[in-house]
């Protein structure tokens, strides 16, 4: 029977209103690859925060080799011998390899090269990695980057390795070199937590599996004995009626057109990968996808907000590749975007309701002073239709709730009577009312003719509140499909990146 | 020539001291623009220890103490309290200065006693400037007082700690990014604090040069600018301690090269004051630049600058 | 020990945090001045009856408020985008450069034009001198503390060499100065104040008005805010960063030129003698607001003026003042954090047990 060497035993987390874990229980074994599998927000990142001494739980208990512990600090959980291999390395670009796996070791104070550099290696032989350890890591690919994460964490000596997204930028061969280096970890009597969201790396490395959804553990599986299908199911759950009810209007002409467009993220991974779609007036256009699939970039670069690599965006026959970001505005474009701290672009916190308000008209007020009277009526106005709680609108608005920062920010936007409204996340964190008061306001811009992109993680309301859905995977659209005829397990197959076409050879997951 | 050189020497080393001073406090991330303060703070303190002591070794220690007591003061409201860095380093020049000149008054026209200064006559071994042709390099760097010795020996140091000990490659790390230092488990905090002060000790040592070798007795602005050369000079350096000692000794010349210049009467106005205009021209030319090329070896520490949180959610 | 962020401070909060900062400062300021020899409450009581004591001093102090006032309000601006302009000294430097060359070596100009065509000179010459930074800043990413901070000495020196070369006056022999100023080139006064009074109050009264209800001012309130919002609003962030120096080092320069119209009388290095520091404490000190500028301008120079007394008067070290000054900047400083954070001295809680 093998050692059990992490047990995370009901271990609840808050943030505020925002529960993230709930009654977690999960376990890793000596030598499994433990895979935790998940939607967006369903706390997997919450909980191997936990071990990596990040986040400390509200409350349970933590067991590492069978003694509970209470860890409180990175530096604590390296000296139980737990490693992170973070999805953003915490590298130094400018030290050498070598340099980056001794940095915070507590070993002697002179490091001369030859006798570190000769222990390393020996590490590397240990685990069948291969790396230059004198070469600086601005220098390096971004496999050899990874490789280094890994190695350091080894050199600790740590038994325990969490990998979080570890191939969101790898190719399929390095993906391989990964797994490789993964197995003969785990046989060494490493235990290994791998967090993804691609069921078939899921499938093809590891030992057990465990879902969690909304904060909860939904189930743990043996590997061999589920499928993608089955994983799938756990990850979205059943379809919830939501009787948002969906309105059928005319569609009209075409309004945005984009071609094959293609955009460069971190370490030059496309981070939108030749992606095409058509978005017609009186019509929502839902977009899914994993965090990180490029909805970001999607949003930004339709503003001008993101350089375009290749491709061609065209709204109302113009192509806006290329355009500042306010001639589109000018155009009719209207983009808000809500990011998970809600007040990172779009809305200048400091300022109160009425200069948020100002922010996109001002310049088409003549002179060169500034008129708040409209600005003013336009609070008041975006106030009372989505009943917005403030003080007042002369409050700053960083002292407002979340949900009602978001208000703020959509009904600015939905003020402005765009013809083109791209709206990411914008019930994000409200209670249902206000997203109800949300979704009402979006079948009335599309009545009025707007054409709608909306980003959203519930799936449920996608299936219910949009026209056609695309599905995007690490940059690439797995599929554009009609709402009615498409299931949520459909749509988190697409999600995991099984392309529309694939599904529909295979079971049957679309709605006769 | 010899003399000459042997004179910018001297003249480079409060500069070598304060460009120290100023890189320990850059390479932990911190831009301290109150080296000028520290400066004067380790001046007037080394000067009324020794007019009190006599006692050579209680005066450096007294300016060490002094310059690292108002580096203390800077990374407690930096570090700990998360200050603007600017002002607040602004806010510790403006201290110092006041605080050493106030306490500088009653030290004015009083004169170092003898049993004193002999401990900072040159010292050197005799026949080191016989030798056939690297005589006379020894003779410039050799035949210096302990002071100078003193500068040569923490440059080595420095040069040794941060490269080869476990300690400078960690410091190193907190300064380029804080966030890596700090998940590979290293006290993000206990590094800034010690490396702040060892940085303020340094520049105070560099004061402290100025008052009881160089000039040597107290005045008002003994410091005269040199804090604001050595913060030009780090960047100019390159953050590099070895790199700072050549610095600090072409500044050095070329400090009292302006007047040797005026006695020849060139035909070309090689103004002094343009002379002095230099390091700061040279500075900014590199921050510019390092600035359009993006070249790595001669950034500036990525996190400068920057206080740092681990940010809770 | 955990550090835990405010809500949000009431007025009332604030104040008193602010308050106690003050207080500590004089206290332990009055330590030092104990340990050097002297008697705090005389010093103190003195340089405040010298800086307020008479009609004599009053208008001393008010000479001291008006260059701090528009230094401070050109720091403003520039601190408002979030560009760190420790280049006070310099842009000073620079307008009282170029007022100089008007005053001294242009001679075709109608008398009663001199003064207005000096602060435009002094206006643009520190207005580039500012915008040299801005631009490098602007399109490369160039660290702006540094550059400004160099661009001072360089401004510094280029005076310098003026004085003791090409513009040395002739007629003085033995001492390096420039000539002074000829009657027309000189500031008239009110109320026995140079005109540099009314034009620091009129500057108050525009930047306000400027930061509050104009285009150009909204526009520094977001980019210095959030950039990432200004550039999603379509703002032209590089515009803006430049034209917004242009406006720092010409109020800058504005000072220069009343200081060598005003109070010099000719061009020296002195004539920023330290305001375009001082002038970084008072801005921030005024929280970025151009009214509360004035308030605080006004209190130090009541500190600068008082120490300036106490020596000429008394023979108690002006440096006296340079402490209290250093001593309050640490305390407010300090007191900034206790605005938006609280401690909270607790023990690490274990994770209780299984519920």
């Amino acid at each position: 029977m093998n050692k059990t060497y992490v047990e995370m035993k009901n271990i609840c987390k808050t943030f505020g209103v925002i529960r993230a874990n709930r009654n977690v229980n999960f376990s890793v074994y000596e030598g499994e690859i433990h895979g935790l599998l998940g939607e967006n927000g369903a706390g997997k990142s919450t909980l191997v925060n936990m071990l990596s001494g990040i986040y400390t739980p509200d409350s349970g208990s933590i067991f590492i080799h069978g003694e509970q512990v209470n860890i409180h600090s990175p530096k604590h959980a390296i000296e139980l011998g737990i490693g992170m291999i973070h999805q953003h390395f915490k590298l130094i670009d400018v030290l050498t390899a070598a340099e980056n796996v001794l940095l915070g070791h507590s070993q002697s104070v002179f490091i001369s090269n030859k006798s570190r550099i000769k222990s390393i290696q020996n590490v590397m032989e240990k685990y069948g990695m291969e790396i230059d350890l004198n070469k600086r890591i601005m220098d390096m690919s971004v496999s050899e980057k990874q490789t280094v994460e890994i190695l350091k964490v080894l050199y600790r000596g740590s038994k325990i390795l969490i990998l979080d997204e570890p191939t969101a930028v790898l190719t399929p061969q390095e993906i391989d070199k990964l797994f490789t280096v993964l197995k003969n970890l785990a046989e060494t009597g490493c235990a290994i937590i791998i967090i993804t969201h691609k069921l078939n790396e899921i499938m093809s490395v590891t030992d057990r599996v465990t879902v969690l959804r909304q904060g909860e553990t939904v189930s743990t599986l043996e590997t061999r004995k589920t499928n993608i299908r089955e994983l799938t199911e756990l990850m979205v759950g059943k379809p919830v009626n939501l009787s948002i009810e969906r309105i059928h209007s005319r569609k009209g002409d075409l309004l945005l057109s984009v071609k094959g467009l293609t955009a460069l993220g971190e370490h030059n991974v496309p981070v939108l990968d030749n992606v095409t779609f058509d978005l017609y007036e009186g019509e929502i256009l839902g977009v899914a996808g994993v965090a990180g699939s490029g909805q970001k970039e999607l949003c930004e670069t339709i503003a001008g907000l993101y350089p375009v690599e290749k491709g061609d965006i065209y709204f109302k026959g113009e192509n806006i590749v290329g355009f500042s970001p306010r001639e589109i505005i000018k155009r009719g474009v209207s983009m808000s975007f809500i990011p998970e701290d809600r007040l990172g672009m779009g809305l200048v916190p400091s300022m109160n309701m009425i200069d948020n308000m100002l922010l996109k008209d001002y310049v088409n007020q003549p002179g060169i002073t500034v008129n708040r009277k409209p600005a003013k009526e336009k609070a008041e106005r975006v106030s009372k239709r989505l009943e917005i709680q403030a003080p007042s609108i002369y409050t700053a608005i960083r002292k407002l709730s979340g949900g009602n920062i978001q208000k703020v920010l959509l009904g600015r936007e939905i003020d402005a009577n765009p013809h083109l409204l791209i709206t990411a996340y914008p019930v994000r964190g409200l209670d249902i009312g206000a997203s109800y008061n949300i979704y009402d306001l979006l079948k009335e811009q599309k009545q009025k003719g707007v054409g709608i992109l909306y980003i959203g993680e519930d799936l449920d309301v996608l299936i219910e509140l949009c026209d056609r859905i695309m599905v995007l995977c690490d940059g690439k659209v797995t599929g554009i499909t009609g709402s009615e005829s498409i299931t949520k397990e459909g749509l988190g197959l697409m999600m995991a990146g099984e392309t529309l076409s694939s599904i529909k050879k295979g079971d049957v997951v679309c709605k006769s | 020539m010899i003399p000459f050189l042997k004179n910018a020497v001297i003249s480079g080393t409060p500069l070598t001291f304060a460009i120290l001073g100023a890189m320990y406090n850059e390479k932990a991330g911190n831009l301290n623009l109150g080296i000028e303060g520290m400066m004067l703070l380790g001046a007037v303190a080394g000067f009324q220890v020794a007019i009190l002591t006599e006692n050579p070794i209680l005066a450096l220690l007294a300016a060490m103490i002094f310059g690292a007591l108002g580096a203390l003061i800077y990374a407690f409201l930096t570090v700990t309290l998360r200050t603007n860095q600017s002002v607040t380093g602004l806010a510790l020049t403006i201290f110092g200065t006041g605080l050493s000149r106030f306490w500088g008054k009653r030290l004015m026209g009083t004169v170092l006693p003898e049993s004193f200064s002999r401990n900072f006559r040159p010292v050197s071994l005799p026949f080191l400037s016989k030798i056939p042709v690297l005589g006379p390099v020894f003779s410039v760097f050799l035949e210096q007082d302990l002071f100078v010795y003193l500068s040569y020996l923490i440059v080595i140091l420095s040069g040794i700690y941060l490269y080869y000990t476990r300690f400078g490659l960690n410091l190193r790390a907190v300064g380029e990014n804080t966030a890596a230092a700090d998940a590979s488990g290293i006290n993000v905090t206990l590094y800034k604090y010690v490396h702040i002060l060892i940085g303020g000790a340094l520049c105070g040592l560099g004061g402290a040069y100025l008052s009881l070798v160089y000039v040597p007795s107290w005045q008002d602005n003994i410091t005269s600018g040199r804090g604001w050369i050595a913060i030009a000079l780090v960047i100019f350096t390159s953050w590099s301690p070895y790199r700072a000692f050549w610095g600090a000794f072409l500044f050095g010349g070329l400090d009292i090269v302006g007047f040797r210049i005026q006695t020849l009467n060139l035909p070309i106005s090689l103004n002094q004051h343009f002379l002095r205009m230099l390091p700061y021209i040279a500075t900014i030319l590199v921050i510019i630049v390092g600035a359009i090329r993006k070249s790595t070896s001669h950034m500036p520490p990525g996190n400068l600058g920057n206080p740092y949180f681990r940010e809770e959610r | 020990m955990q550090i835990i962020k405010r809500e949000g401070t009431s007025t009332k909060q604030i104040i008193m945090i602010r308050l106690i900062a003050i207080i500590a400062a004089i206290i332990v300021s009055g330590i030092f001045i104990v340990f050097l020899g002297y008697n705090p409450v005389k010093v103190y009581v003195n340089m405040i009856s010298g800086a307020l004591g008479s009609k004599i001093r009053f208008r001393a102090t008010l000479l001291e408020m008006v260059p701090l006032v528009i230094t401070s309000l050109g720091i403003l601006v520039a601190f408002k985008m979030k560009f760190w302009n420790i280049g006070g000294e310099g842009q000073i430097l620079m307008g009282a450069f170029g007022a100089t060359y008007i005053a001294l070596f242009v001679d075709w100009i109608p008398k009663p034009l001199v003064i207005p065509v000096m602060f435009i000179v002094g206006f643009l010459a520190g207005g580039i001198w500012g915008i040299i930074p801005a631009f490098f800043k602007a399109n490369f990413g160039a660290n702006e503390t540094i550059m400004t901070l160099m661009l001072n000495y360089i401004a510094t020196q280029w005076i310098t060499y003026l004085q003791y070369g090409p513009w040395r006056d002739p007629d003085l022999k033995g001492f390096a100065k420039i000539a002074n100023f000829p009657d027309h080139a000189l500031l008239p006064k009110v109320f026995g104040i140079h005109i540099g009074l009314i034009i620091s109050l009129v500057l108050v009264i525009i930047i306000s008005w400027f930061l509050r209800r104009t285009k150009r001012g909204f526009e520094i309130s977001v980019v210095g805010e959030s950039v990432s919002t200004a550039r999603y609003a379509g703002m032209d962030i590089s515009r803006i960063i430049i034209t917004t120096m242009l406006l720092s080092g010409g109020l800058c320069g504005i000072t220069g030129v009343i200081q060598a119209a005003g109070v010099n009388k000719t061009l020296t290095m002195n004539v920023s003698s330290g305001y375009g520091f001082t002038a970084v404490i008072t801005t921030y000190l005024s929280g970025l607001r151009a009214q509360r500028v004035l308030i605080v301008s006004f209190l130090f120079a009541i500190l600068l003026q008082g120490g300036s007394y106490i020596q000429s008067a008394l023979q108690i070290p002006q440096a006296a003042a340079d402490v209290l000054q250093g001593m309050i900047l640490f305390c407010a400083l300090g007191s900034e954090f206790f605005v938006n954070y609280k401690v909270r001295f607790r023990k690490n809680s274990i994770s209780s047990e299984v519920k």
